[in-house]
């Protein structure tokens, strides 16, 4: 049985599934702007069950980084088909970027499958809309009442892997929630992943079966604390709160990496067992044991 | 792979066509099938191997050394590789271009990448009239790369131009954009008369107040955010652009009227 600073490593792994991913960078007037186009255009974006795709911020850009120079974020967006990414996109360029005051919106993907966004919005500018074709790059110039919107033609898709995830099983709320966090604010500054639930952090993990006919997931009963006696429980003695970290990435290295460092910051006092959310290894493409990633440690 | 150099034998007045110094033609030639290369002497066709001293073979890296204001269309369509010309050169260089790098340390002569489809030109000095411009009875110029030039240049810059992106470093005679169709022209020093005229659709970016046509019309003030990426990508080659440039706002004046006008002429007009 593996152990770190006396937490207990279940011998289990996270399914995670095939996604498509995109990068986008937002620049702004300042850091402010740019945050707020990114976090509005990653909201309601934390499972494609019902939000149509999984999204996050991914990090801060210095503006000597960026495309025109000034402050940017990073976003990553993933949905199950490119397709969906192609309208999910649309709608949140258009809808959360395009109408944030002094915004910019640029790729930052490299990959040959491209899904058309700018190519698709600059239809908003009436007929006034400019192209301007830059070492290859097509901008388009869709003029609005601040002055003028400027974003890229098409959008880099990437095969990606989304589901990756962990569950931290806590004595009390309070510890449970520490660790969680400090494992969030350890993922966030490996390169290529998001934790798209709020925080990062899910306290509503679900099983994928309801007694209900009409629903399709439901309450994960086996780690809710309360109905421990009621249903077939997979909670130790001594647990209380359980919290789940579900991390989406570019490709498999990220999402591992994360995993790593994430359980490694949540191996904190008062942390019982860190565990993940499978279907036994008969839905997802991957399987991401928890010990595995460690092995190292 | 080494480069192939090229040296001039000896200065001539008459005009030289060289359209087979051309990196994708070098690239699996040899040293003598280089020198048998035709060009025309005149109305004569001379071996390339009597006008000029070659060294090296097999390469799509060119080096032509000499004063070569009379030899004309070296470059000319080439689709990839590099040229590097050490002296001036003449009329056409990297016209038709598709792809590929020419580099000129000295001045370049008229028809500059007239036409060209995609690449880069860079040259040091100044370069002569209609760069990047179409020929006569063509509908359109330049489609696509960039040109550089970090001296002056003469009349008709970027006429009929179609895409692509045009830097002048120094001054800029009249017609600039005359009749252009898209595409980008900055000119960072003085620009001259009748900027803009006929232009349908494309950018004309001027840092000095230039007098512009009756037929555009001033906008609005603002700071566009293209051409912060279209400025920084021009430092990308090494040329020093002032960052109140970069960040300022520009005048924004609509044209040419007399045409689509949905053209536009940028004049840079403070730090913001």
């Amino acid at each position: 049985m593996m152990h770190i600073n006396g937490v207990e490593i279940e011998d289990t792994f996270a399914e995670a599934f095939k996604m498509w991913g995109a990068r986008l960078i937002i620049t702004a007037v300042n850091q402010h702007w740019a945050l707020t186009a990114a976090q509005v255009a990653t909201g309601f974006a934390t499972s494609v069950i019902a939000c149509g795709c999984e999204a996050g911020i991914e990090a801060v850009i210095p503006a000597d980084e960026t495309p025109d120079g000034r402050p940017g974020v990073s976003i990553l967006v993933f949905t199950m088909g490119r397709k969906g990414m192609e309208d999910q996109l649309i709608r949140r360029v258009g809808q959360c970027i395009m109408t944030c005051p002094t915004t910019t919106c640029f790729n930052a993907l490299e990959s040959e499958e491209r899904v058309t966004i700018g190519g698709k919005l600059r239809y908003f500018g009436d007929g006034f809309q400019i192209s301007k074709l830059l070492e290859g790059r097509r901008l388009w110039r869709i003029p609005v009442m601040e002055g003028e919107f400027l974003v890229e033609e098409s959008f880099s898709v990437k095969k990606a892997i989304g589901g990756g995830n962990f569950l931290i099983l806590g004595q009390s709320p309070e510890v449970t929630l520490e660790a969680a966090e400090r494992a969030v604010e350890a993922m966030e500054k490996v390169k290529g992943v998001v934790m798209p639930f709020p925080g990062g952090i899910v306290r509503s993990g679900s099983k994928t079966t309801s007694k209900y006919k009409f629903l399709r997931a439901s309450t994960n009963t086996a780690y809710c604390p309360t109905i421990r006696r009621q249903t077939e429980s997979a909670l130790p003695e001594g647990v209380n709160s359980v919290l789940e970290i579900v991390i989406d990435g570019l490709d498999e290295g990220a999402v591992r990496e994360a995993t790593r460092v994430g359980i490694l910051a949540a191996c904190i006092p008062g942390i019982v067992r860190i565990s993940a959310g499978n279907y036994g290894g008969m839905l997802g493409q991957y399987q991401i044991y928890l010990q595995e990633v460690l092995a190292d440690v | 792979m080494s480069e192939v150099t090229l040296v001039l034998r000896e200065k001539s007045n008459i005009p030289i066509e060289a359209d087979a110094i051309r990196p994708d033609i070098f690239a699996d030639k040899s040293y003598q099938e280089i020198e048998a290369l035709p060009l025309y002497h005149g109305n004569k066709e001379r071996k390339l191997g009597e006008i000029f001293e070659v060294r090296g073979e097999r390469s799509d890296r060119i080096r032509v050394i000499g004063d070569l204001s009379h030899i004309k269309k070296i470059g000319y369509g080439m689709k990839g590789g590099r040229i590097v010309i050490e002296g001036n050169v003449g009329m056409h260089l990297g016209a038709t271009m598709e792809g590929g790098e020419i580099v000129v340390d000295g001045n370049a002569s008229d028809w500059l990448g007239a036409e060209m489809r995609g690449g880069l030109i860079r040259v040091k000095g100044d370069a002569g009239n209609l760069i990047g411009a179409a020929y006569r009875g063509s509908k359109r110029g330049m489609n696509r790369g960039t040109i550089i030039v970090e001296g002056n240049a003469g009349d008709g810059v970027g006429e009929l131009m179609r895409r692509g992106l045009i830097v002048i470093v120094g001054d800029a005679r009249d017609f600039v954009g005359v009749r252009m169709i898209a595409g980008s022209i900055i000119v960072f020093g003085k620009i001259g008369e009748r900027s803009g005229a006929g232009m349908k659709r494309g950018t004309i970016v001027t840092f000095q107040e230039p007098r512009l046509l009756p037929t555009f019309r001033y906008d609005c003030t603002y700071s566009p955010a293209f051409l912060r990426v279209y400025l920084r990508a021009i430092r990308g080659y090494g040329l020093e652009i002032r960052e109140d440039y970069i960040t300022g706002s520009y005048k924004r004046y609509n044209g040419d009227i007399s045409e689509l006008g949905k053209g536009e002429i940028l004049i840079y007009e403070r730090k913001t």
